[in-house]
């Protein structure tokens, strides 16, 4: 049963892409701002908890709640300060500028600790379940992701912060006349944006070597994710990350590895002519 | 619009002049000049009067390299290469806008990009045909570097003119009205009768045209292309940002958002090379926070602030705060 072990491949590695994408849906979906910055934050935080790993002998699970909650404080900083004034401004400017404040973070990153590749390894040995093989590490980033994704949807379903934020997802000028303090909630949902970022970075370390190198590749997981699922929603995210999950593992058992990030792209492509608010998505969503 | 032919063609005669001074560098300065614009006017047409945030300027320059090189390797002349190539780019932005363009806004932005990123991947993958991550090697132009140095150099001006006169014809003609009007609202220009899906359409195919001849050339110039940089993501953030420089829109905001974002890089941050993208990210934030609208909105802004202060002289401070 080969096909079983391209499954359960494709449901952790779909997990991840939850992960990675649920933030970038989030900031996309509330501020209407396509975070280019997405990727390398994934990275700082792989980065940050692998140095904290390296050096002090954290656990990596230990080092996720402070990577996060830094990465909110980063996030937050960002938004506030620069992209807080833009939110109103065509795509072509929200998207050059966090390119460029991308460029200025992969830049730094590189200089700082350059690209070698870097991973935990925990040697946790593998699971043998039948026929199926799989690695300890991946099981424990799978969960992990699953339930990080689980936890933003809590949040947003219960906490006052999370029902403000669906608020101006839905109507910003409603929202304000409700007294929603619009740009308090942009500053927060990037946070929790960048937060979930580092958070998936951490989780990424566990399971992959990171280097500031696959901080593109990662981003473009997060388009692709968030096309597939519609924008904005987390259960959008987490249907998109599964389906990419799978589709790539199972293009990458028929015809290469090589080529399963091509389809990936490709489906991107064909659903964005056809079907723009994704498999989940509702109308009116632009 | 007519200062704007006259200082255009005396910028164009200055770049023919370089080879005048005998300095290789100087010319290889003045291709890459050249070379921008051309991309810079080029994008300009779907980036500044459609107002569609293009990101695809690398998939046109990379694949009018690709098909450039693959031509001469198959025995045709340099230039009937050229030719071809952007015959090719011109036809695949034309069947591509067909889908690409039923998107707008950020759909359309993530399209682009990932065009990009899919004829990468392609080029990657298909090595009979690319040679695949190893590159392509295009046969070296005859006569010694200072004569190639030239050739190519009057190559790309000849594109950058042709670009900067399809500009103008663009500016002039029905094509530019209709581009504008869809930049405003699409919704109403569809409504008032323009026809939305063949103007855009135009446009993209004429924004991608001379992207491909570019391509081509610069594949003949460096005689050898490779899939990251043929189809480089940085290529396709810079264009649109120099145009934002310049002043979107405009005739010469391209032309002058090029020339002067090459020259800066060329001299200033060229020297450090470590920290390559943190400079080019610095003048980003820099562009978008403290210039909008480019240069040429900017003088535009200041000069309607004067007219204003020349009609109310009673306010001078009002004039002021108009123009800054």
């Amino acid at each position: 049963m080969v096909y079983l072990q391209v499954i359960v491949n494709g449901l952790t590695l779909g997990a991840l892409y939850a992960c990675l994408a649920v933030g970038f849906s989030l900031v996309w979906g509330v501020l209407n701002v396509i975070n280019m910055l997405h990727g390398s934050l994934i990275i700082l935080g792989g980065y940050l908890t692998y140095f904290a790993w390296f050096h002090w002998q954290v656990h990596p699970i230990v080092a996720l709640v402070p990577v996060a909650a830094a990465m909110f404080l980063l996030g937050w900083v960002v938004q506030a300060s620069m992209i807080n004034r833009l939110v109103q401004q065509p795509v072509l400017t929200t998207l050059t500028v966090t390119f460029g404040l991308d460029l200025l973070l992969y830049n730094a990153m590189n200089v700082a600790f350059d690209a070698t590749p870097r991973r935990v390894t925990l040697d946790l040995g593998t699971l043998m379940f039948g026929s199926v093989i799989i690695a300890w590490d991946r099981i424990v980033a799978f969960v992990l992701a699953l339930a990080l994704t689980l936890l933003l949807y809590v949040v947003m379903r219960t906490s006052s912060a999370g029902r403000a934020i669906v608020a101006v997802r839905m109507d910003r000028e409603a929202a304000s006349l409700m007294g929603i303090r619009i740009n308090r909630v942009y500053a927060m949902t990037f946070g929790i944006g960048a937060a979930l970022a580092g958070a998936c970075g951490a989780l990424m370390a566990l399971v992959f070597p990171i280097t500031t190198n696959i901080s593109g590749l990662l981003l473009g997981k997060a388009f692709v994710v968030c096309v597939l699922g519609g924008l904005g929603t987390v259960p959008g995210a987490l249907v998109g990350g599964l389906v990419l999950g799978l589709v790539e593992s199972f293009s990458g058992h028929w015809f290469g590895p090589q080529n399963a990030v091509l389809i990936g792209f490709v489906l991107m492509l064909v659903l964005l002519m056809t079907r723009p608010t994704g498999l989940l998505g509702r109308k009116g969503y632009e | 619009m007519k200062s704007a032919a006259l200082g255009f063609s005396v910028f164009a005669l200055l770049l023919a002049l370089v080879p005048a001074t005998g300095n290789n560098y100087f010319v290889q300065q003045a291709t890459f000049v050249c070379m921008y614009c051309a991309l810079a006017l080029s994008w300009n047409i779907i980036g500044g009067y459609a107002g569609y945030p293009s990101f695809a300027t690398a998939a046109f320059v990379g694949l009018g390299a690709y098909a450039g090189a693959l031509l001469q390797n198959a025995g045709l002349p340099m230039v009937a290469a050229w030719i071809g190539a952007t015959l090719l780019t011109g036809t695949f932005a034309a069947m591509l806008g067909f889908g690409l363009l039923r998107m707008r806004g950020h759909y359309f932005a993530v399209g682009s990009i990932a065009i990009v990123e899919i004829l990468r991947l392609v080029a990657e993958a298909w090595a009979s045909l690319t040679g695949g991550g190893e590159g392509l090697n295009v046969p070296i132009l005859q006569g010694g570097p200072a004569f190639a140095g030239r050739v190519f150099l009057y190559a790309m001006l000849a594109v950058m003119v042709a670009a900067f006169v399809m500009t103008w014809l663009v500016e002039r003609g029905r094509l530019g009205f209709g581009l504008r009007c869809i930049q405003q609202n699409e919704d109403a220009a569809d409504m008032v009768g323009i026809d939305v899906t063949k103007y855009k359409t135009i446009g993209f195919t004429l924004s991608a045209l001379f992207c491909g001849t570019v391509g081509a050339v610069s594949a003949s110039w460096s005689s050898y292309i490779a899939p990251t940089d043929a189809f480089s993501i940085l290529m396709t953030l810079k264009v649109p940002v120099m145009v934002l420089l310049g002043g979107p829109g405009t005739l010469l905001g391209p032309v002058i958002g090029a020339a002067s974002f090459t020259v800066i890089e060329q001299t200033v941050w060229s020297r450090f090379l470590d920290y390559n993208q943190a400079a080019l990210g610095i003048v980003i934030v820099l562009l978008i926070f403290f210039l909008p609208g480019g240069v040429l909105g900017r003088i535009g802004k200041w000069r309607a602030g004067r007219r204003r202060a020349v009609l109310v002289p009673a306010a001078p401070g009002r004039a002021q705060g108009a123009a800054s």
